[in-house]
């Protein structure tokens, strides 16, 4: 865990966790890196190296949001996306 | 070649639902996806269990592959649509091995599973019963597969299309960010390829961009379409998605998918490697 850099958090809409939902990991260039679904809990994990990336969390409805987030190595950076 | 004869949409899949000729095919890395839903009357392919060698590294042989579709109660003149997570990448790596081993009509779900439940399609449980069939694969098409001599003999040569995400190109990552690190001895990129991430050629829905989008961006890029093609990722299944994009969508004739791809080449001693970090 030490050697690895996480990003991990939830998708919400109106408050209510949103499971189903896909975040997309993309880089500081914007470049697609890696997607999830998330849980019924609406949570996500990505391993990914230390820098800026920005989270993109689609739902049924057209619902999108973004997020950015700053992660740091052998650290876990959680982050709320709310649709 | 038009589009809809390798490509399909989603309302076309569900005026086709009840066609008993037409097999509806879910392809995940993700096991559990079809088990807790799918697209009602499909049948499953486990792309671990089922199309890999459980033993050796290589596909499954002929008699293996006529095994599983016989089971799957897959007929020789049955159309098979595949969809799948991941933004069809393992149902495009499907599709390429059911090409590989002659089973000709065939197609891909634009969008996959992610643009049907996007579109809040109908999902259900229960497991289709279809009866069991005696396939025939033919002999294996490798004119559509490379192996690594033919990689390392294609650096400078043919254009080789490197897709995975920019940070593994690179050698900074050596899997998908949402993967544990793990994998190939080394990092970086075979020489002179080119780094254009699968995900250029399909759109946030996971449907596949235009054939004027695509075209662009490859020779934007700088693939020379005169020349034969090799695209590699990590383990073949990326590529088999920008293989389909080179090879079905645009007509490129001579374009393979390196299957062995960066957790093999990765490994090899003594071959070329790139790294930019």
């Amino acid at each position: 865990m030490a050697t690895e850099t996480v990003i991990q958090g939830t998708v919400t809409r109106d408050g209510q966790p949103q499971g189903g939902a896909y975040v997309r990991l993309l880089d500081s260039s914007g470049e697609f890196t890696a997607e999830v679904v998330t849980s019924a809990t609406g949570a996500f994990r990505f391993f990914a190296r230390p820098g800026s990336w920005t989270l993109r969390a689609l739902a049924s409805g057209d619902a999108t949001a973004d997020a950015k987030v700053d992660a740091q190595q052998g650290q876990v950076t959680e982050t709320a996306i709310a649709l | 070649m038009p589009r809809t004869a390798v490509l399909v949409d989603a309302d076309w899949v569900e005026q086709h639902l009840d066609d008993p000729k037409v097999v509806l095919v879910e392809v995940d890395e993700d096991t559990a996806a079809y088990e807790k839903n799918h697209i009602r009357n499909a049948v499953r392919i486990d792309w671990k269990q089922d199309l890999q060698d459980q033993v050796r590294r290589d596909f499954v042989s002929k008699e293996q592959f006529e095994a599983l579709l016989s089971d799957r109660g897959i007929g020789n003149d049955d159309t098979v649509v595949l969809y799948g997570g991941n933004n069809n990448w393992f149902a495009a790596y499907a599709y390429w091995y059911f090409k590989l081993y002659g089973h000709d009509n065939v197609k891909l779900l634009d969008g996959g599973r992610k643009k049907w439940e996007l579109d809040s399609r109908e999902l259900v449980d229960d497991t289709p019963k279809r009866e069991k069939t005696q396939y025939k694969a033919k002999a294996p098409n490798n004119d559509i597969r490379a192996f690594r001599d033919e990689v390392v003999e294609s650096i400078g040569v043919k254009n080789l299309v490197d897709v995975r995400s920019p940070d593994e190109f690179s050698g900074k990552l050596l899997a998908p960010a949402h993967l544990p690190q793990e994998q190939s001895q080394r990092a970086g990129h075979v020489p002179t390829a080119k780094n254009i991430p699968w995900s250029k050629a399909a759109n946030d829905d996971g449907t596949f961009r235009s054939d004027d989008e695509l075209t662009e961006l490859y020779q934007g890029e700088g693939v020379d379409f005169s020349k034969d093609t090799i695209a590699y990722c990590r383990i073949g299944e990326r590529s088999a998605h920008t293989w389909f994009v080179l090879h079905e969508l645009l007509d490129q004739p001579n374009v393979k998918n390196y299957d062995g791809s960066w957790t093999e080449y990765g490994s090899l001693v003594g071959v070329p490697i790139e790294k930019d970090v």
